[in-house]
């Protein structure tokens, strides 16, 4: 990231949204750059150096899954995604293909703003891996293998471990069902969701999580799960 | 005045109607060869054509007339087909060229003529008749000679045997008739200039066929033929503009035929005095019992399509008294005069009938009988025939001779006991036991052969033909007398027996034919059970074609591996369009393998077409078969017609249906989306507004107003979408095991604003978590009815949503604390729109929340109703998903 300002790309063919998102962000001391399609969007990538990018999926010129594709070749920059609801699939296959995030229109900006935050700080961190994380009176020490609420262990298989320090590692951003699979369980398995359902269940149960009220485990129907930042 | 009469005739408007849609055609009728008539067709196409009238020359033979060709330069010619039949090129009248350029007139010389088979018509004038259809007007020529009716008459007049011939309908139909006279003697004379074209083989011929008594006579013919339609034209004017004066009742013509020789001239006769009287003609075919011999079977039938191609209509009349059956139908059908001809039966003395004709003249009261005598018939074609008959017909000796050499024997046994006559008795028996098993001739065959036995066994002096006792001679004599009346009693009540039996048969075979297409449900089921029953019924293959938007697709029955082959096709086509029986035994594309029949009431447009063929090809159809096939089709036909009234009934209700939808829909867009517009572009303005002071407080009051009034609309986009989305059927559940705790949680999370003052109590019984389905789409479902419930509830009353596991259901209720759901609106909820038709004053909402729940959980393999309320009170919603325990995970897992 350069120092100062973090610089986010825009890119959207609707001038209202650029436009609100332009004023809304530049407010939150964002410096904001724009482009209306997929080709202008990698050109001034390549050009500007953008730290984040907020791309919308439905472009005018090329598919936005594809403009994805095209930006990773170029970037590691987190990107977020913009799509409308009942597009799950295009969510999912848009975080498979490199997305980091995405945010269902229509949205509000504190929405927007929190999915920003979370990109840019894991984005931020060193990609090394930290040995101990803590939310809410929930800590997970990696080196020693423990897991405490409220300084109480809580006894978790090896399995159950590993997908909470999963989540963990990546709070506050969605992850899909494939990639947790392929992360836990192996590629093998990447279809095997009712594994990820039945454990995810254990671990909400284990940790005293509501999942009619979630404080940790979000989920994100059709899509993925979600450590609560 | 009698109002009756003021009003013109709808068949005749009808007629006239029909008339300018159709080409108009005009004939130039000539009385024979040589009067000029293509000279007059061309000069007259040539003035048209100086008007500016598009005129095209179809076909026209100048015989290499000069004065002729030269009258056909100028006049575009359309390229002939040249067709090679036996080795020789002809060249047709190309049908397809004719109705592509589409002219407004187009010339076709030679009406009369017969195409080289392979032709799509066998004759020219169904040619005409199709362009005439196309709407193109024709001109064209005929002599006089041609005109089936008069067919007997120019026999008799010149001898030569015209074969080819016009059915008079044609003539009937033609708009104008233009006579083309050329008095005898002119006509001579240019026959020795040569300006007569006579092909070389005919040449001889010709020395009688022009000899001046047979012009004078055709001229009269045609004269009189030109003369009739003038009369026609004026009566056909007269009724279409309901000009009372001479109103003479309807006459109508009964001609009675039988299979006997005259039967065919006995037609053409019905049809001369129908023309003359003006009047409508019957032939009816009477009969005692089935024709006999091939032959007698192929006169009737000639006879029979004779009379329907001079425009007869052709029936049937069978039963025990044939008299009084042949009156009854001239009353119900207000005969007002009988053609019977003079009965020519061999062996008449000995049936001890009397004639039919003369049994009519005394019973007929008022009916008019005329007997018409018996033509001339060539003697050479009556001996070819008799013998024909001769070789055909099974006289059946075997049993005759073998029941009288029974009787012989037992008479012989019995001599010793009984007396002479009545040993007689014996004999009797055997004839009418022969009667009634084999029929008339063989009864015959036995008396003769039993009273000669009787004679040389039994009379004195024995084993000799004499008779010496005058007793003996009695008894010989009485013997024959009553052998043979009582032998051609029983072999009438015999044939009466298999006529009744071969009614009955038919009868039933349609009854039971009516009775299967009626039980058949839909086109596709109705088409197989004709096709079924027509192929068992005639013991054919069957098929049945049916249009869809205007194209013939076989519904059913076999048309062979490779379908149905161009020609067969072609006929197909032409029967449905033209509504008329076309392929094979028919004037058009005869060389088709099938016999198709329009499937469609008359009047109406066909909605197919039935096509029989026979898998031996040399096989035809009798008379009987095509009428009990014509009779299976009309109810066939009225079957389809009634099938697709029920189909275009209920697309009417479904459209009615759409467009009460589209309205409910306008007005629920109108109402729904404006009112959260007003809300936003009100609460906008006002904040804009720079001379309004608003106090913090109320200006994030404003904004709040916008928010949640735009949440609203995007809710209301949403609900639009889904339902477009289940109607267009563009939903795929995806389904997969789903934890509702999850689903809950999500659809809460969506609806917490709307959730705010409405606290939702969620249990969710152990074990029924993980349920088999489509998270997105079932947290759409739950969204919904979270709102509905938080809706129509007050604030702060608790909203319930319960998930258990109930029998073979997995149940989901969410319950709340509202005004609830009238008992008998119940299911009324689930329609479209519903909220909307209960008044504009309600809670907003789109009606559309509760039908797209409905389709989401039948997408999803579910029911959803509303039900009673635990409590008694609110409103209470019960999903259903059928019961599926969770597959087991092998979790391979230590702690």
């Amino acid at each position: 990231m350069t120092a100062g300002i973090p610089r986010i790309l825009v890119v959207d063919d609707e001038v209202p949204i650029r436009k609100f998102l332009q004023i809304s962000l530049g407010a939150q001391n964002f410096e904001i750059i724009e482009a209306s399609n997929g080709y202008e969007a990698l050109r001034i990538t390549e050009a500007h150096r953008p730290d984040l990018i907020v791309l919308d999926l439905g472009l005018p010129d090329v598919d936005g899954k594809d403009v994805i594709a095209a930006l990773r070749a170029l970037t590691v920059v987190p990107i977020i995604v913009l799509s409308v609801r009942s597009g799950e699939e295009e969510k999912v296959s848009a975080l498979d293909r490199g997305a980091n995030d995405y945010v269902t229109k229509p949205f509000g900006i504190a929405e927007l703003m929190a999915r920003i935050r979370v990109a840019l700080r894991a984005a931020g961190e060193a990609t090394g891996e930290q040995a101990e994380y803590a939310v809410r009176g929930l800590s997970l020490n990696l080196a020693r293998h423990e897991v405490t609420t409220e300084g109480r262990p809580v006894k978790l298989s090896r399995k159950e471990f590993d997908l909470l320090a999963l989540l963990m590692k990546h709070a506050g951003r969605v992850l899909t069902h494939k990639q947790i699979l392929r992360e836990i369980w192996g590629p093998v398995h990447e279809q095997d969701t009712q594994y990820l359902r039945v454990y995810i269940g254990q671990l909400r149960h284990k940790l005293g999580d509501d999942p009619a009220e979630p404080r940790f485990i979000a989920n994100e129907p059709g899509v993925g799960y979600r450590f609560l930042d | 005045m009698n109002r009756e009469y003021d009003r013109p005739s709808p068949d005749a408007l009808l007629h006239e109607v029909g008339n300018s849609a159709r080409g108009r055609l005009k004939i130039f009728l000539g009385a024979s060869p040589g009067v000029g008539k293509t000279y007059e067709m061309l000069s007259e196409a040539r003035e048209r054509q100086a008007q500016g009238l598009d005129v095209v020359i179809g076909i026209v033979e100048t015989h290499g007339r000069d004065e002729t060709r030269r009258l056909t330069e100028g006049l575009p010619a359309l390229p002939r087909r040249r067709m090679t039949y036996q080795g020789r090129a002809f060249d047709e009248l190309d049908i397809d060229a004719v109705l592509e350029r589409r002219s407004a007139l187009v010339l076709v010389d030679e009406l009369a003529h017969t195409n080289i088979p392979g032709s799509r018509h066998e004759k020219r004038y169904q040619d005409v008749e199709e362009i005439l259809a196309a709407g193109i007007d024709v001109y064209t020529t005929l002599n006089v000679q041609h005109v089936e009716s008069l067919n007997d008459v120019i026999n008799q007049i010149t001898r030569v045997k015209v074969q080819e011939t016009l059915p008079d309908s044609v003539i009937e139909k033609a708009d104008e008739i233009e006579l083309i006279d050329l008095p005898p003697d002119d006509l001579i004379q240019r026959l020795h200039e040569g300006k007569v074209y006579v092909p070389e083989q005919a040449k001889r011929a010709t020395q009688h066929f022009f000899g001046r008594g047979n012009l004078t006579a055709l001229r009269e013919l045609a004269m009189r033929v030109a003369a009739d339609r003038v009369d026609a034209d004026v009566l056909g004017y007269r009724q279409a503009r309901a000009i009372v004066e001479p109103w003479a009742t309807r006459e109508r013509l009964m001609v009675l035929i039988g299979d006997s020789r005259d039967a065919e001239r006995l037609v053409r006769l019905g049809k001369r005095l129908a023309e003359r009287h003006e009047s409508t003609w019957i032939v009816a075919h009477v009969m005692r019992g089935e024709s006999e011999t091939h032959l007698e079977k192929g006169r009737l039938q000639s006879a029979l399509e004779l009379a329907e191609r001079l425009g007869g209509e052709t029936v049937s009349l069978t039963g025990f008294d044939l008299v009084e059956e042949i009156l009854a139908f001239s009353r119900e059908r207000n005969v007002t005069q009988i053609v019977v001809g003079r009965s020519r039966r061999r062996l008449r003395w000995l049936t001890f009938r009397t004639s039919l004709a003369s049994a009519l003249l005394r019973h007929a009261s008022n009916i008019e009988i005329t007997i018409a005598g018996c033509g001339d018939v060539q003697p050479q074609e009556e001996s070819a025939s008799v013998a024909i008959e001769i070789a055909r017909s099974e006289i059946p000796f075997l049993l005759p001779l073998g029941t009288t050499g029974l009787a012989a024997g037992l008479a012989w046994l019995l001599s010793q006991v009984l007396t002479t006559a009545n040993l007689s008795l014996v004999f009797l028996v055997g004839v009418l036991f022969v009667a009634v098993r084999s029929g008339l001739r063989a009864s015959i065959v036995t008396a003769v052969t039993s009273f000669l036995v009787f004679n040389f066994l039994f009379t004195e002096p024995r084993y000799t033909f004499d008779v010496t006792q005058r007793e003996d001679l009695l008894t010989l004599l009485f013997f024959l007398l009553v052998a043979t009346v009582t032998g051609n009693l029983a072999a009438r009540v015999r044939k009466q027996m298999d006529v009744l039996r071969a009614n009955q048969r038919r009868n039933s075979l349609l009854f039971e034919f009516s009775r299967r297409i009626a039980g058949a449900v839909g086109r596709d089921d109705l088409a197989w059970s004709v096709c079924e029953y027509v192929g068992q019924s005639l013991g054919a293959e069957t098929i049945v074609l049916l249009a869809d938007s205007d194209k013939l697709a076989v519904a059913a029955g076999d048309a062979g591996t490779h379908g149905l082959i161009e020609v067969e096709r072609a006929a197909a086509d032409w029967a449905f369009e033209r509504r008329d029986a076309a392929g094979r035994g028919t004037g058009t594309l005869p060389n088709c393998r099938w016999y198709f029949l329009p499937l469609g009431v008359s009047g109406k447009k066909a909605c197919g077409v039935l096509g029989v063929t026979y898998a031996d090809r040399k096989r035809m159809m009798s008379g009987d078969q095509r009428r009990l096939l014509v009779a299976m089709r009309d109810q066939a036909a009225v079957a389809f017609e009634r099938a697709m009234l029920v189909e275009e009934r209920e697309r009417a209700e479904l459209r009615s249906e759409t467009e009460k939808l589209r309205s409910a829909l306008l007005s629920s867009v109108s109402h729904d989306l404006r009112t959260p517009l007003v809300s936003i572009i009100g609460a906008t303005t006002t904040l804009l507004d720079a001379d309004v002071k608003l106090g913090g407080e109320q200006r994030r009051e404003l904004t709040e107003q916008v928010l949640s009034e735009a949440e609203r609309l995007n809710r209301f986009v949403q609900n639009l979408l889904d339902m477009t989305r289940l109607g267009y059927g563009a939903l795929k559940p995806r389904l997969e095991w789903v934890d509702l705790r999850d689903v809950v949680a999500d659809a809460r999370q969506r609806l917490r604003d709307a959730l705010r003052r409405h606290p939702v109590q969620v249990q969710i019984e152990p074990g029924s978590e993980m349920l088999f389905t489509d998270a997105v789409l079932l947290g759409q479902v739950i969204a919904n009815l979270l709102d509905n419930a938080a809706k129509y509830s007050p604030p702060d009353a608790v909203i319930q949503l319960r998930v258990q596991h109930r029998g073979r259901d997995h149940v989901i209720e969410i319950e709340d604390d509202g005004a609830g759901i009238p008992r008998a609106e119940r299911e009324y909820v689930f329609d479209m729109f519903y909220r909307v038709r209960a008044g504009d004053q309600q809670v907003a909402g789109t009606g559309l929340g509760l039908p797209i729940c409905r389709g989401l959980v039948e997408s999803l393999g579910g029911t959803i109703h509303a039900v009673n309320p635990r409590d008694g009170k609110g409103a209470c919603l019960r999903l259903q998903f059928p019961w599926r325990r969770p597959e087991p995970v092998n979790l391979e897992d230590e702690s």
